[in-house]
């Protein structure tokens, strides 16, 4: 229901408007905005840097999956953690990363991230809560559920978020993990971001039940399905799973439902999805296009606001390929650095 | 201080560090199967948990990669996990949070983490348990950078090396023969550390140096004590650590006797063996052999059922014998 709908039917303003516009203020949700433009223009530059040569290895391009990233991370503070996967570039801008020492680690530099040791699959930032991303698949899943009994041990209010993919779900890790969980009512969060594919198997060919959220309910916790390309939707289910972990209640499994527009990775030739699909979800269920309608039409900002945040985050990314660039590469002699903790 | 010394059995030493540890740190929690109110399928955890509760000594379900997971995660974000696996051969539903995320986390990061977890592996054959609870792992992840691996072969040493491991802000993987767990030696009471990284000369010796592993220790003893009667004067080296290895005392041993057997229980090939008997070969000790370097290692072979069978299988005193007399006379 829009604002002019609601006040046609003389409701109380924004009673019935979609969660994160009674949630949060007008900069929150142009922030919001800015982060999902700054994830996709990362990729986008980190895609185009290797083309051309710049970043070598490959990476996982999460462009479509962005209002999953943001909505999940809106209710959390930088005292929250999140473990995350090879898709993960999203998830590390949305928990509040820079993408300058973001480019820098793809370029393999010592101002990176992992002072360029990590790369894309393992892009982390503990400063901002990311304890990482994981070239295993469902890796991640048993450590944030590590993380969440420290949370819980130590009394803190931390909670502790796993992103995984559809793919991971069929891991044992997975169902260790959401078994363990529950069982101890650790504040964790599981989010299955589902793009509909494991590189190339899809959920019908891979998958035993017809939506991943439906195993929660093996590990007794909520499970809930969300459409991951709108971005309210999927702040409130994080919302709530957050109020629920923060009170001791215990872990939630979320699936957010979305789509990847590139390939897999950089070796992906497309043979096991059609063009006509790929076309309907960046046409018709863009994340992006779908928030900065509605932000229009709720009057919270108008087109030249969002060219605004456009250039700015043109610019932010121009800039931090620049830093990467100029940044210092790691010293052969220090191959062997960060193998052990060096005690002096 | 002085600190009382008594007779402890390994498993008590285990115990007591484990013991200390959860009193004086509160970081540290145990987790692992049955190690509550069972005690752990070694009788190792005890009655911890009437002294720490169930809240510090952790039954896990029967989830091995995901209970490694959860103290791997644990311990990056603040905490001092000690993991007990139930067998040694459980590691390998684990591997994945052993080798790709507890060894490599803080290389991955660029240093931003530390991963400060401890995992105990009940290991080693002689238990008639055959081939899928006997063996002896401890090669697979002394392979891995970003691991500390230690097999510590008696009371003091389990004790101390447990604290230090403890203490250690890396992850550290302990193995602990079962056979070990029973036999007895003087163990200091309080806190003390015994040094991860460093071997021990458990016996001085002119005329051939045996480095062994764990229970092999004991076993290269007794069959020293028989070769003194004969004339043969042997040096045993204690590795403790597998990971990193110290290479200087083994160096400095075979400089000084010119003959080198090493003793292990892990299958021969490819082994701690292969990797002291290449780093000699790399060394100036190298110049000082007088006669090849021999390795007694575990058959190639899974350990069988049939006890004269799983004897066969590791080295045992009498092999150690034969070995010296041959290696003792032999030359270049
Ligand atoms: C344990 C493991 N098996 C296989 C792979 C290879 N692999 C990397 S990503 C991937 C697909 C994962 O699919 P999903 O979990 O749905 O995540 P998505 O790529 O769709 O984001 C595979 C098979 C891996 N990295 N780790
Ligand atoms: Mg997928």
């Amino acid at each position: 229901m829009t604002v002019a709908q609601a006040k046609a039917k003389n409701l109380p303003a924004g009673a019935n408007l979609p969660f994160i516009y009674r949630e949060y203020s007008a900069e929150r949700l142009k922030l919001a905005l800015h982060k999902m433009y700054l994830i996709r223009q990362f990729e986008e530059g980190a895609e185009e840097s290797y083309m051309r040569g710049l970043i070598h290895g490959t990476m996982h391009l999460s462009i479509g999956q962005e209002a999953s990233a943001m909505g999940i991370c809106m209710p959390l503070t930088n005292d929250d953690q999140i473990t995350s996967t090879h898709r993960g570039h999203g998830h590390c801008i949305a928990k509040g990363a820079e993408v300058s020492k973001m480019f820098a680690e793809f370029f393999g530099k010592t101002t990176g991230y992992c002072r360029g040791r990590g790369g894309s699959m393992h892009i982390a930032d503990v400063t901002t809560g990311n304890l990482g991303a994981n070239g295993i698949v469902g890796g991640g899943i048993p450590i944030a559920v590590g993380a969440a009994l420290t949370a819980k041990r130590l009394k803190s209010d931390r909670v502790v978020i796993s992103f995984f993919g559809d793919g991971a779900n069929n891991e044992g890790a997975f169902h260790e993990a959401l078994n363990m969980a529950s069982l101890w009512k650790l504040p964790v969060i599981f989010v299955c971001e589902n793009n509909g594919y494991g590189m190339s198997t899809s959920m019908a060919r891979s998958t035993a039940v017809a939506n991943v959220a439906d195993r929660a309910a093996a590990y007794s916790m909520p499970g809930v399905i969300v459409d991951g390309n709108v971005l309210s939707e999927v702040a409130e289910a994080s919302h709530e799973a957050v109020r629920r972990a923060r009170l001791g209640e215990g872990p939630t499994l979320i699936e957010s439902k979305t789509y990847r527009y590139r390939g897999h990775s950089k070796s992906d030739r497309n043979r096991y999805r059609t063009k006509e699909e790929i076309e309907d979800w960046m046409t018709n269920r863009d994340p992006i296009v779908r928030y900065e309608n509605e932000l229009m039409e709720f009057g919270i900002i108008d087109q030249a606001g969002i060219e605004a945040i456009r250039e700015a985050v043109r610019k932010e990314i121009a800039d931090g390929i620049e830093f990467a660039k100029a940044s210092p590469s790691p010293e052969i002699r220090n191959l062997e650095r960060y193998v052990y903790t060096e005690t002096v | 201080m002085d600190q009382a010394v008594r007779e402890l059995s390994y498993a008590q030493a285990i115990q007591e560090a484990m013991a200390i540890a959860l009193e004086s740190d509160e970081r540290v929690f145990l987790m692992g199967e049955d190690i509550g109110v069972y005690g752990g399928a070694f009788q190792v955890t005890g009655d911890l948990v009437e002294r720490f509760g169930a809240d510090r000594v952790i039954d896990t379900p029967i989830s091995e990669l995901g209970g490694a997971g959860v103290a791997v995660g644990a311990a990056v974000t603040g905490l001092r996990p000690i993991f007990e696996f139930q067998f040694s051969d459980f590691a390998t539903l684990a591997m994945e949070q052993i080798v790709n995320q507890a060894a490599k986390m803080r290389y991955m990061l660029g240093g931003a983490v530390s991963v400060p977890v401890v995992m105990r592996f009940p290991a080693g054959s002689g238990t008639g348990a055959a081939a899928q609870h006997s063996q002896s792992l401890e090669a697979w992840l002394g392979h891995v950078p970003g691991l500390k691996v230690i097999q510590p072969a008696t009371p003091y040493d389990v004790k101390g090396m447990l604290l230090a491991a403890v203490a250690d802000p890396d992850p550290v993987m302990i193995f602990e023969h079962k056979l070990l767990y029973k036999t007895k030696g003087p163990v200091p009471e309080g806190y003390y550390t015994v040094p991860i990284g460093k071997a021990e000369i458990r016996r001085e010796g002119r005329d051939l140096t045996i480095v062994a592993t764990s229970i092999m220790v004991h076993k290269a003893l007794e069959a020293a004590k028989t070769l003194e009667a004969e004339g043969i004067d042997v040096e045993v080296v204690d590795l403790r650590t597998i990971r990193p290895m110290d290479k200087e005392t083994v160096i400095e041993s075979v400089k000084k006797t010119s003959r080198l057997l090493c003793v292990y229980e892990g299958v021969k090939t490819l082994g701690v063996g292969a990797e002291v008997s290449a780093m000699i070969a790399e060394s100036e000790a190298f110049d000082f052999l007088d006669a090849p370097i021999v390795r007694l290692g575990g058959a190639e072979t899974p350990i069988p059922y049939n006890p004269e069978l799983e004897k066969a299988t590791v080295p045992q005193v009498p092999d150690i014998l034969a070995a010296v007399r041959s290696l003792a006379t032999g030359s270049r």
